[in-house]
């Protein structure tokens, strides 16, 4: 038998029950749909994650205050005998020669005013260097000035601006936070959420008004850029010693390196991926399950079809291959229609949250289409093997074993 | 052409044994036309699905063209249906959701046969049995003389040697009936051997050969002595 005729012939067979092909190219569909579709919010998370942490650039170490034995990941409860001070970061600057900038930072939250208008912000004490290790650029005026650490003056993000002065030059203007009163020097570009931190929504300040204003010893980071990336182990360990030495021999600063932090994010992201496409294999499956049910019926539907296959000289491999075709086919077109309304729904998505791409990899959508059509071979096998198994006599008739 | 010796076929049915056929010996020569007949359960349609290689006897030897077919594996009686043997049935049972031309191409298209050579032979069988202008037809827009018709071209297309129709005439208002019985008396007249298994003793005395079955038994071979028996070549040996 040639296999297009195969095909044809169990093409035929689906078209004679159009409302029963496809409900069961729908189920398939949308288990295919959910596999792309949340493996694409997985992928999509994890490239999200990680492309935020690559914009820190890879020759980047954080330096924060407490050791804790979590690798990679922020400290959940930093105990922190020794603060992390500036003088810390003066020393580090001088007695590690691998280190190109050094950006102390210092956190917290204030209501920003102007006049009567208010707004929560956050507020980073920092110096100039931060500009050039997070790459930022202004919008207008200029970031704080090189070796200015306490000074009352403060750059603004875009969205501060915006709120706090609308359609007026913000800069020499005065900003109040409490009673402590800002001019303001300049405006960061529109950026956005980097690293979990809103760059638009900030009010930075030079680092030591920052600790004064909010009565801090310790910093709460210190962003280290390294001059090369093979120079890195080297200068995490000469950091970890100098602030040993300085710290009365404690080791009490956790160091992260973007890789770290990468890796780690990597994996909890990997999981998670995992997890949502293990979702929706199991959609997959009760695809198959229903795929069966179709095929079981229709065996049953048409054993007076079989018996008169076998009498005009079919053999059991042909009924067997009729039946297998026609689910392949059933499960394969599901594939196509999941692949398509699961990238539908994906444009979709990003069109609405452009910031969070559903990306579904190419390996998910071969494998989509791929694992239907295994899943038609797996689930129409009981019901043709079922079909090449009845007594030609029998099914004729119309008596079913 | 046909040889059964000592055929037996028993069913189980809730551990009892149903015996449909004993100790039946029968020779069949190519061209000849028999009828089957017999009371309702007397084995007539096992009989016939033996022959046709749907089925296996219980004990005894069946040896179809001189081959023993208790030898032969799936794929060689599949083979043997397909090539050697034509089946025509009470109930038609064509394919609803194909044409009557694509019911006749079925045998070919299981068979491997090019499409073009397909569509050729086809349309040669429904000319054969005059249904040319039902072609496209589906077996819902046709009658049931001419659903069987349509099961005729398709028994004959593969040009087997035994044509077996169990009751052919058993659905049909005696018009078609008698139609059907032309056509299929026709074809034995050019060689192919029948065997027609009916109820009807109007249907049966037209055979030249007649086999009366009881309880499984064949009680009665006669053959009309004065139209004598086998004629006609032996077709399509393989
Ligand atoms: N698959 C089967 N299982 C059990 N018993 C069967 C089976 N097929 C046939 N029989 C029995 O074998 C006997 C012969 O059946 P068969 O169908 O050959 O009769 P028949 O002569 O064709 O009858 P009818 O004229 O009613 O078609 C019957 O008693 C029947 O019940
Ligand atoms: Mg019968």
């Amino acid at each position: 038998m040639r296999f297009a005729d195969l095909f044809q012939f169990a093409a035929g067979g689906l078209r004679g029950h159009r409302l029963r092909t496809s409900l069961s190219v729908l189920g398939v569909g949308i288990g295919v749909a959910s596999v792309i579709l949340l493996t694409g919010l997985g992928e999509g998370a994890r490239e999200y994650v990680t492309g935020e942490f690559a914009s820190l650039g890879s020759n980047l170490l954080i330096l924060i205050p407490g050791k804790t034995e979590t690798r990679g990941l922020a400290p959940l409860i930093s105990v922190a005998p020794h603060d992390l001070t500036l003088r810390d970061v003066d020393a580090l600057r001088e007695r590690v020669p691998g280190i190109s900038r050094i950006a102390p930072v210092a956190f917290g939250t204030a209501t920003v005013k102007v006049g009567e208008r208010g707004r929560q912000v956050l507020v980073v004490g920092t110096t100039r260097e931060m500009l050039e290790i997070r790459h930022l650029q202004m919008a207008t005026g200029r970031f704080l000035p090189r070796d200015v650490r306490d000074a009352p003056l403060c750059v603004i993000g875009a969205r501060v601006q915006r709120e706090l002065f609308p359609g007026v030059n913000p800069l020499g203007q005065i900003v109040r936070v409490g009673e402590w009163r800002f001019r303001v020097i300049g405006v960061i570009a529109p950026r956005g959420v980097s690293v979990g931190m809103d760059l638009d929504e900030v009010v930075e300040i030079p680092v030591e008004t920052a600790l004064r204003l909010f009565n801090r010893s310790s910093l709460f980071r210190v962003l280290v850029e390294v001059r090369s990336h093979t120079a890195l182990p080297e200068v995490e360990r000469a950091v970890i010693d100098v602030l040993r030495e300085r710290h009365a021999g404690q080791e009490d600063v956790t160091v992260l390196t973007q890789n770290a932090v990468l890796s780690t994010f990597n994996q909890i992201l990997g999981v998670l991926t995992a997890a949502l496409a293990g979702i929706a294999a199991i959609s997959l499956g009760v695809a198959g399950l229903g795929i069966m049910n179709v095929m079981l019926v229709s065996v049953s539907e048409r054993t007076h079809e079989i018996g008169l296959l076998r009498a005009v000289g079919a053999t059991a491999r042909q009924v067997v291959g009729v039946f297998l075709v026609e689910a392949v086919l059933l499960s394969t077109l599901g594939g196509c229609v999941g692949v398509l309304t699961g990238l539908g729904v994906g444009q979709v998505l990003e069109r609405i949250y452009p910031d969070f791409p559903v990306h579904a990899p190419a390996w998910a959508i071969l494998a989509a289409i791929v694992v239907s059509g295994s899943v038609g071979l797996l689930f129409g096998m009981l019901p043709a093997r079922q079909a090449a198994r009845l007594d030609p006599v029998q099914a004729l008739v119309g008596r079913q074993t | 052409m046909i040889e059964l010796a000592g055929i037996h076929r028993t069913f189980e049915v809730g551990g009892q044994p149903v015996r449909a056929l004993r100790d039946v010996t029968l020779r069949i020569a190519g061209g000849e036309y028999v009828s089957i007949m017999g009371a309702s359960g007397s084995g007539k349609s096992t009989l016939l699905n033996l022959l046709g290689c749907l089925d296996r006897p219980s004990a005894g030897s069946y040896r179809f063209g001189g081959e023993e077919t208790a030898a032969m594996g799936e794929l060689e009686l599949s083979n043997l249906r397909r090539h050697r043997i034509g089946f025509v049935f009470q109930f038609f049972h064509l394919v609803p959701r194909l044409t009557a031309a694509g019911n006749v191409e079925l045998p070919m298209v299981f068979a491997g046969v090019p499409p073009a050579e397909r569509r050729e032979r086809a349309a040669q069988a429904l000319a054969r049995v005059g249904l040319t202008p039902r072609a496209e037809h589906r077996p819902s827009q046709l009658s049931g003389g001419e659903q069987q018709r349509v099961a005729i071209a398709r028994a004959v297309v593969m040009r087997p040697s035994l044509l077996l129709a169990d009751e052919p005439t058993g659905n049909l208002d005696s018009a078609s009936g008698r139609e059907i019985v032309d056509l299929i008396e026709g074809m034995n007249a050019e060689g192919l051997t029948l065997v027609v298994v009916t109820h009807d003793p109007l249907l049966g005395v037209r055979a030249r050969r007649q086999v009366r079955l009881a309880d499984g038994v064949v009680v009665a071979d006669e053959t009309a002595g004065a139209r004598g028996t086998a004629s006609g070549a032996e077709r399509g040996s393989a």
